[in-house]
């Protein structure tokens, strides 16, 4: 029998258990947390002698301890400890050839500011600085009507550089989107990414109306976003580009929208900048670590984990607090943080984890010469180029390296107690430190499995508050 | 039991055997664009379980 993984930990006064195939989180008494590490499956039903003999357990009663046991028992026995995998239907999943679904487009390869740690080598991807045509658009748009096949919610992301340099373009493909979804009984979301500086009243009452989502880039706090995202002229860009987020979140309405920012070496106290973007009145925040090779002085290094653990959980009991607030403090500002959402009980399915974000599988991106890279991130790699707008998918052997699924065919991943929350991490990275996009990027595991284990935290304070 | 307390459903063998309906939405377009994640995606079909 192959039994599967658990995983423990502790956390805001909690013993905290998570099955990992079964996908169920419980809350234990420090017995069971203490018991469970002498604890290997198939779990018997008669407590092992030796167990109560335990140095450790030696201020428990024999009493107590087989009663911790024999519930150790019934949540091995009714599947949700050590639990296994029925035979797996969706193994069986065609990868490979699925229908693309969701296009990052490439509007503009060029960008007015110039941030330290662009992996789009400041909106260029290294190449001439370009901006779409309306031609190239919309034949990518209907290569994705076309290659979607039956799905019926397909994803458009303006992406840059800065879309908003070639904004007139993006209103007519929206136009034009607007018309073929309709032709073809599909439903098109339009997202955007977008750094701000060009917001006016007219751009945000527009992407407010048409935008499903919106990414809007700020790295926080004045001094850190003003360093590591200058203009071309080196100035600050903070209070030029504020207004016109909090214009824009304000009149959002129920619409998504991110203010997303990125944290590096600089800023490992990132935690600060969260809290800044919630003080300005911002509720759903995402701030990621960079991804950049060791010899830059913003990457995130080994050392650097401890310190951003700690960050973690500090926003972790912040977030906690300011939901128990909310209630009866107006001021008490609780805020979203996208790597802390997670739905235990209707998340993705399982499909779906598998294959994580879907790069190169059901997820392309498109540059401004129509050529086709599995994501954005590997626009810049000629060698991962996997076909054109007028050619089709032609690279058929890159192709395929992306139908693969980290969590069934890496080590690191078949051994992770998070691979069902994560879904094999992002092959980008991987490739930039492993040169093998299925080889899992080890900072970014740690990290993953960090947010994961908080996110699972605030989610079991919230149960026992409802309770 | 007095020591454990779940707090959510475990997925059914039906739930992990379903192959998926593919209309979710590709993670990275949501917020991320240089970090994975999956669990914080929203399922497409109303009122379904995993």
């Amino acid at each position: 029998m192959n039994y599967g993984l658990i995983h423990k930990y502790t956390q805001n006064g909690y013993f905290i258990l998570i099955d990992t195939n079964s996908g169920t989180v419980h809350a234990v008494t420090e017995l069971v947390y203490k018991l469970l590490d002498h604890i290997t499956p198939p779990v018997s039903k008669q407590m092992p002698s030796e167990l109560a003999k335990l140095d450790e357990l030696s201020g428990y009663d024999r009493e107590l301890i087989e009663e911790a046991y024999d519930d150790i028992y019934q949540l091995f026995d009714e599947g949700m400890l050590f639990s296994t995998l029925p035979e797996l239907e969706y193994a069986k999943v065609d990868y490979e050839n699925m229908p693309i679904k969701s296009m990052c487009l490439h509007i503009a390869h060029d960008c007015n500011m110039r941030c330290k740690y662009c992996f789009a080598e400041t909106g260029s991807f290294n190449r001439a600085r370009k901006l779409m045509s309306y031609e190239v658009g919309k034949e990518a748009i209907d290569f994705l009507i076309r290659e979607s096949k039956g799905i019926k919610h397909l994803e458009l992301d303006f992406f840059g550089g800065e879309p908003l340099l070639n904004f007139d373009t993006v209103k007519r493909l929206v136009e034009y989107g607007r018309q073929e979804e309709k032709k073809h009984n599909k439903i098109i979301r339009f997202t955007m990414t977008t750094n701000g500086v060009l917001l006016d009243d007219d751009t945000i009452d527009f992407l407010n109306k048409e935008m499903s989502n919106i990414v809007l880039s700020c790295d926080g706090r004045k001094c850190v976003n003003d360093t590591m995202r200058p203009m071309e002229d080196g100035s600050g860009s903070y209070d030029l580009i504020m207004p016109g987020f909090k214009k824009l979140a304000a009149q959002r309405g129920d619409k998504d929208y991110y203010i997303r920012g990125t944290y590096t070496a600089k800023n490992l106290d990132f935690s600060r900048d969260v809290l800044a973007l919630a003080a300005e009145g911002f509720d759903q925040i995402s701030v990621e670590p960079v991804v950049l090779p060791d010899d830059s002085p913003y990457a995130i290094k080994e050392e650097h984990l401890h310190t951003l653990f700690r960050e973690y959980e500090r926003l972790t009991r912040e977030m906690i607090k300011r939901n128990h607030e909310k209630s009866h403090l107006p001021e008490a500002k609780p805020f979203n943080f996208f790597h802390f959402m997670i739905d235990l009980d209707a998340g993705p399915c399982v499909y779906k984890r598998m294959k994580g974000c879907g790069s190169g599988s059901e997820y392309i991106s498109v540059t401004p010469e129509g050529d086709i890279y599995p994501c954005h991130q590997f626009a810049d790699k000629p060698e991962f180029k996997i076909g054109t707008l007028k050619d089709g998918i032609t690279n058929k052997e890159v192709k395929s390296c992306f139908g693969r699924c980290p969590i069934t065919t890496s080590e690191q991943c078949k051994n992770c107690w998070a691979k069902f929350y994560c879904g094999g991490g992002c092959a980008a990275n991987n490739y930039s430190f492993n040169k093998d996009i299925n080889v899992p990027y080890h900072i970014g595991c740690e990290l993953e499995r960090k947010r994961v284990e908080c996110a699972i935290a605030i989610k079991l304070v919230e149960a026992f508050e409802e309770q | 039991m007095k020591n454990i307390r779940t707090i959510n459903s475990k997925k059914t063998n039906s739930e992990i055997r379903s192959s998926g309906c593919g209309e979710c939405q590709a993670s990275c377009q949501s917020a991320c664009k240089t970090s994975c994640t999956v669990a914080n995606q929203k399922c497409e079909k109303p009122n379904k379980t995993k």
